[in-house]
């Protein structure tokens, strides 16, 4: 990294830490000092000893991992299906052609609410969580390969062709490669998205999660554990996202530098 | 200079379009032989379908009407004896440069320590050995291109067809790149069809020179270059003949005369 760069860097990190500071003091004696009562907005204070609280009391550490689980579960099982659809789509333009008013439809329908449709289906368990998780990363994905294998320049595949290469060499050695960036990109989106579907999923039905919590907490008035539940959920998707980007940086170890995304 | 053929067009006509009415002729009845190891240079105007014929010959292409013949073999499809090179490095940029330059032998199956001593060897022939560890995007434009030379002779093809392969780098890196390819295909004793818009290029490289029509494309005018040293094209260029030869190519293809290259009628 170059002299000029790393003082960037610097400069960034000291900045954001500030930034930070001022963030937690404001919510500490902001609130106060502007007279907002409590149960509008709980100082950081009160919303720190809910976060114990709930941990001994409500099983918060549980909740987390219902709802870590489902993410993960649907990030997993929704970015495997988006890829494998997307390579199909792409390698065959007549079944794109043929499916893609449909997809538009279900891509242009709002996700979430199908939460309440799979409940009805799967009852108060994590499987409608996990369902609506799914489908809300499917797209992101599918698309993004879809178009990375649409856009793979044809000098490379009649590049491979001309060194007889089978359909199958021309898949794994041009186009999988090719399109792994855009699906990384997808993948980034589809972390975040995971954690929507789920909450969405949690809020409408259940007795677990941190969705479940949310809707505890605002049926108590306890804003305090509605603000720990966002936290949590917000640290969940945080996680997520790290790990997308850890894996994309070892995967795609190979572009510049200056092309990977920040945090 | 042994008479053996390894690259010949007989009667090649190439018609893109599905109706007969629409249909746009890119090449008509072009028919060319060159024998081993000879260097050929195909000019003509944008559009002429010298990159058709090329595509032809690397067999990606069907000609409408015509063969095309590679070593005596009739092309039916992508064969070994030939490889082509463009204008693009066409590198990939999660391979290492020795992965690159391997890329067509690991395709044809070779193993993995004989794809690895040769992609080595051509480095070394190259002076980038030292590189063969790093990626595409870590090297320069005129490196990359190198590479691009290297991996296309690592299936070690009979014939090389280059299209435009140095016009996308700067002039003097240009020069540099032709005495390197000008002396590996005297070296190798390949067979070679260079398509190119400079002129220079094409005198300082080849034996022959192939002048090509506006489309639908012909072959109009044929000139042999009996300069001495093609394996060193910056002396070549220095030749009192080389202008001369210029001055005839321009003249073929209407270079310098008003209203007629450019379409605007004076």
């Amino acid at each position: 990294m170059s002299e000029a760069n790393s003082s960037q860097v610097w400069k960034g990190s000291a900045a954001s830490l500030v930034l930070l500071v001022v963030f937690l003091a404001a919510w500490q004696w902001g609130p106060g000092l502007l007279g907002i009562p409590s149960y509008i907005i709980p100082p950081l204070s009160m919303v720190a000893e809910e976060a114990v609280k709930m941990w001994h009391v409500s099983g918060l550490a549980f909740h987390t991992g219902i709802t870590a689980l489902e993410v993960l579960a649907g990030f997993i099982i929704g970015s495997l299906m988006g890829a494998v659809i997307g390579y199909l789509l792409g390698m065959s333009p007549t079944a794109e052609f043929a499916l893609s008013p449909y997809i538009l439809a279900l891509q242009i329908a709002p996700k979430v609410a199908f939460a309440p449709l799979f409940i009805l289906w799967m009852g108060f368990t994590v499987y409608p969580k996990i369902l609506v998780a799914i489908l809300i990363v499917f797209f992101p994905v599918m698309v993004n390969v879809l178009t990375a294998v649409r856009t793979v320049d044809p000098d490379l595949v009649n590049l491979a062709r001309a060194f007889k290469a089978s359909r199958a060499q021309i898949f794994w050695k041009v186009e999988f490669p090719s399109s792994l960036p855009p699906l990384f990109a997808g993948l980034r989106i589809g972390s975040t998205l995971a954690v929507v579907g789920v909450v969405v999923g949690e809020l409408v039905g259940g007795n677990a999660g941190l969705g479940y919590l949310l809707s505890f907490g605002e049926g108590q008035a306890n804003t305090a554990m509605v603000f720990v539940s966002i936290v949590m959920l917000t640290l969940v998707g945080g996680i997520a996202y790290l790990l997308v980007i850890l894996i994309e940086q070892r995967v795609l170890h190979y572009l510049p530098q200056r092309m990977h995304p920040g945090f | 200079m042994s008479g053996v053929i390894r690259l010949e067009y007989r009667s090649v006509t190439m018609r893109f379009g599905q109706s007969p009415g629409a249909a746009l002729t890119a090449v008509q009845d072009v028919s060319l032989a060159l024998s081993n190891g000879e260097v050929v240079s195909l000019i003509g105007p944008s559009g002429c379908g010298k990159s058709t014929l090329l595509n032809i010959g690397s067999g990606l292409y069907a000609p409408s009407e015509g063969d095309a013949f590679v070593d005596g073999e009739r092309v039916e499809g992508p064969n070994a004896h030939v490889a082509f090179m463009l204008q693009k490095d066409l590198l990939l940029p999660w391979r290492t440069i020795a992965e690159n330059v391997a890329f067509g032998v690991e395709i044809q199956g070779v193993a993995a320590a004989e794809r690895k001593r040769r992609a080595q060897a051509l480095l070394e022939s190259f002076k980038l050995a030292e590189f063969s560890g790093h990626y595409p995007h870590q090297l320069s434009g005129g490196m990359r291109q190198r590479i691009a030379l290297a991996r296309t002779l690592a299936i070690d093809p009979t014939v090389l067809l280059l299209d435009e392969p140095f016009s996308a780098v700067d002039a003097q890196t240009r020069m540099v790149l032709q005495r390197e390819l000008a002396q590996t295909l005297k070296r190798a004793g390949k067979t070679a069809l260079l398509i190119t818009h400079d002129l220079l290029e094409a005198v300082t490289l080849s034996d022959r020179v192939l002048v090509m029509s506006r489309r639908p494309g012909r072959i109009i005018d044929e000139i042999a270059i009996d300069i001495p040293g093609r394996d060193d094209p910056l002396a070549r260029r220095n030749h009192p003949r080389v202008n001369d030869i210029i001055n005839r190519l321009m003249d073929r293809l209407d270079i310098g005369t008003p209203g007629e290259a450019t379409g605007v009628t004076a």
